[in-house]
């Protein structure tokens, strides 16, 4: 049932509002414009009726499926709900309305909230100062590495020149280290899904720049041999960066900073409140132990405390070693709003039962699902979990089918075929605001398919029937792109 | 799954073919393409390129994941599949033919001797997929 187009709707001269007559005289465009700033021809725009449009548009919107719409277990991305108080919050005029060339003293209760955040992230993670620059995670990461690499320059180590990055991590991990100009080093995982000491042991050494690791990492395994880890690094003279991407399974029961940690970044979109999967805004502090304030980004929040006009804040833009700005002004400020929003409502216990409710929501959804799907790490989870459907010998349905049968069924399919050391991955994390009947509901919906595997397999492998498109093409969508839409004449 | 009792394997899932000539052919194998599913881009590497045994020197990139091939034995690329530029597909349909990825000069003729024969191969995809 594909609908038209809204260049394919309505019909020439069809309009959603009436000019009036001018009232001034009328001039043609070639009268106005240079020969090179005309048109050769009419644009194309489309000729709709105000109601035409209106549905076309709503009709459009009600396709969209969200955290609001449904269950959205999509693997390492924590597609959690966020409350709506947070929005308000970040709508509130007095911050909307904010310049950023605004003075400081007329500004004072965005540079508090700022101030303020910065230390609970701090708090949160174990880390001594912030910078709230960076709008994405990845951009954390870059940032991060920034300050890094400024460190070792700083102590005359370039040749310090590999960052070590295990065969679990986020493809950012990598394609960060390879921007910073950094060869990238691949860290083996053990048979229990954390990192080989062994291989470490032997990988580290005086040409290392650092080692990028998420923990809880991508197979949703807490790694308890972290402080070795990071000893081994340090020892070697590199540091350690902690992509913090899953720090919804942490929050308020251990801190990157207490792992050895000495730069980590967080990801508010995703942890603090702020919804994401459009493209943004997001936002990816970084955080750094003392020795390494020097590098971070400028300006800084900071206080002065007067006795007769109380505490002021201000910019501070000094900085010799800093790496320099990673942003226009001061990072995704209604981002800002929203996480300190949220961690202010529900504090450090809050935070914590958040974390836990993450994690006993993973794995009961685990234990719920063992006895259907393969489970190749069978150990306590963190937040998230990942299952290898294939059993051997039955390759005709494949974890892209069921993901795609799953959509029938109304829900948001998990990641699939990541992490790449996992076969046929199916990475699911359910998060903590979701309740026992939808996670049963999610169980019994992928038990259902695993049997319709077994006993209709066209129905999985044909999937999805039930949206408004169905299969597609994503080979030929690869392979012969269609990147321009042409209009049909 | 194919395993041709002519080729040598790497556990990397490369194959190599050796020919009268004593240049060698490589390319990834049955359960490799098998795995990767369809595969929609090939970065082949340039002639004159020499790589040590173990280096990457070539990308697919499946609908799934972008995946490296690792050199079976260290040598220099003297010729590539050039028609994987606009039909990367047949490294799915047929990944000891046509599928082919890379003619290579080897700095060391007696290296392949080292890589698994076809029985052992199969043995080793047998423990895979235990």
């Amino acid at each position: 049932m594909t609908k038209p187009l809204i260049f394919e709707l309505g019909s020439p001269g069809r309009t959603a509002a009436g000019l009036p007559e001018p009232d001034v005289p009328v001039t043609k465009p070639e009268e106005l414009l240079p020969f090179g700033m005309r048109r050769e021809r009419q644009a194309e725009l489309p000729e709709v009726s105000e109601v035409d449009l209106v549905r076309h548009y709503t009709r459009l919107s009600s396709l969209n499926y969200g955290v609001d719409t449904g269950f959205y277990p999509l693997g390492s991305c924590t597609m959690k709900y966020n409350p709506k108080v947070n929005e308000a919050a970040a709508s509130l005029p007095g911050f909307t309305g904010l310049h950023p060339y605004q003075p400081e003293e007329l500004s004072q209760g965005a540079l508090k909230l700022m101030y303020r955040l910065e230390r609970y992230l701090g708090e949160i993670a174990g880390m001594d100062r912030f910078t709230l620059q960076p709008a994405a995670g990845a951009h954390g990461e870059l940032t991060g590495l920034l300050i890094i690499r400024a460190y070792h320059v700083q102590n005359g180590e370039t040749q310090r020149n590999k960052v070590l990055v295990p065969d679990s991590a986020h493809g950012t991990n990598p394609a960060t280290a390879a921007m910073c100009g950094y060869e990238t080093v691949q860290v083996k995982s053990n048979s229990r899904g954390g990192v080989d000491l062994d291989d470490l042991w032997r990988l580290a050494g005086a040409d290392t720049a650092a080692i990028m690791l998420t923990n809880p990492n991508t197979l949703g395994i807490f790694d308890e041999n972290i402080k070795q880890i990071t000893d081994i690094v340090h020892e070697a003279g590199g540091l350690a960066y902690c992509d913090g991407a899953n720090t919804n399974a942490i929050m308020g029961k251990v801190r990157p900073g207490d792992m050895g940690f000495d730069v980590v970044h967080l990801n508010l979109h995703k942890t603090f409140a702020t919804p994401h999967g459009g493209g943004g805004p997001g936002s990816g502090p970084v955080g750094v132990k003392d020795f390494l304030t020097p590098f971070l980004p400028r300006p800084l929040v900071e206080c002065r405390v007067d006795e007769e006009a109380g505490k002021t804040y201000y910019l501070d833009h000094r900085g010799g070693q800093s790496i320099g700005r990673v942003k226009a002004f001061y990072g995704n400020f209604g981002v800002m709003v929203k996480a300190y929003a949220y961690i202010r409502m529900l504090g450090a216990a809050g935070l914590t039962e958040a974390s836990e409710h993450a994690v006993l929501n993973a794995n009961y959804l685990k234990e719920k699902l063992r006895e259907t799907y393969v489970l190749p790490y069978d150990r306590t989870c963190m937040h998230e979990f990942v299952l290898s459907p294939l059993k051997s010998g039955e390759r005709k349905v494949r974890t892209l089918d069921l993901a795609k049968r799953l959509m029938d069924y109304g829900y948001h399919p998990p990641t699939i075929y990541f992490p790449l050391i996992v076969e046929e991955a199916l990475m699911i994390e359910p998060t903590e605001t979701e309740s026992k009947e939808t996670l049963d509901g999610f169980a019994a919906a992928l038990r259902q398919i695993a049997r319709e595997a077994l006993e209709q397999p066209e129905t999985v492998t044909g999937a999805p029937h039930r949206t408004p498109v169905k299969r597609l093409d994503e080979v030929t969508a690869a392979r012969k792109p269609v990147l321009r839409y042409q209009r049909q004449s | 799954m194919q395993v041709p009792d002519d080729l040598k394997y790497s556990k990397e899932h490369e194959w190599v073919r050796t020919k009268a000539d004593g240049a060698v052919t490589v390319g990834i194998t049955d359960y490799a393409q098998d795995a990767m599913g369809d595969i929609v881009f090939v970065e082949l590497p340039r002639i004159g390129d020499s790589f040590a045994a173990g280096e990457p020197f070539c990308t697919l990139e499946s609908v799934k994941a972008v995946s490296e091939c690792y050199m079976p034995a260290g040598g220099k690329i003297t010729a590539v599949n050039e028609s994987l530029l606009d039909s990367p597909e047949l490294v799915n349909q047929d990944p000891y033919g046509a599928g082919w990825l890379v003619e290579v000069e080897l700095d060391d003729a007696a290296e392949p001797a080292a890589l698994m024969i076809a029985a052992e191969y199969a043995q080793y995809l047998a423990s895979l997929t235990e």
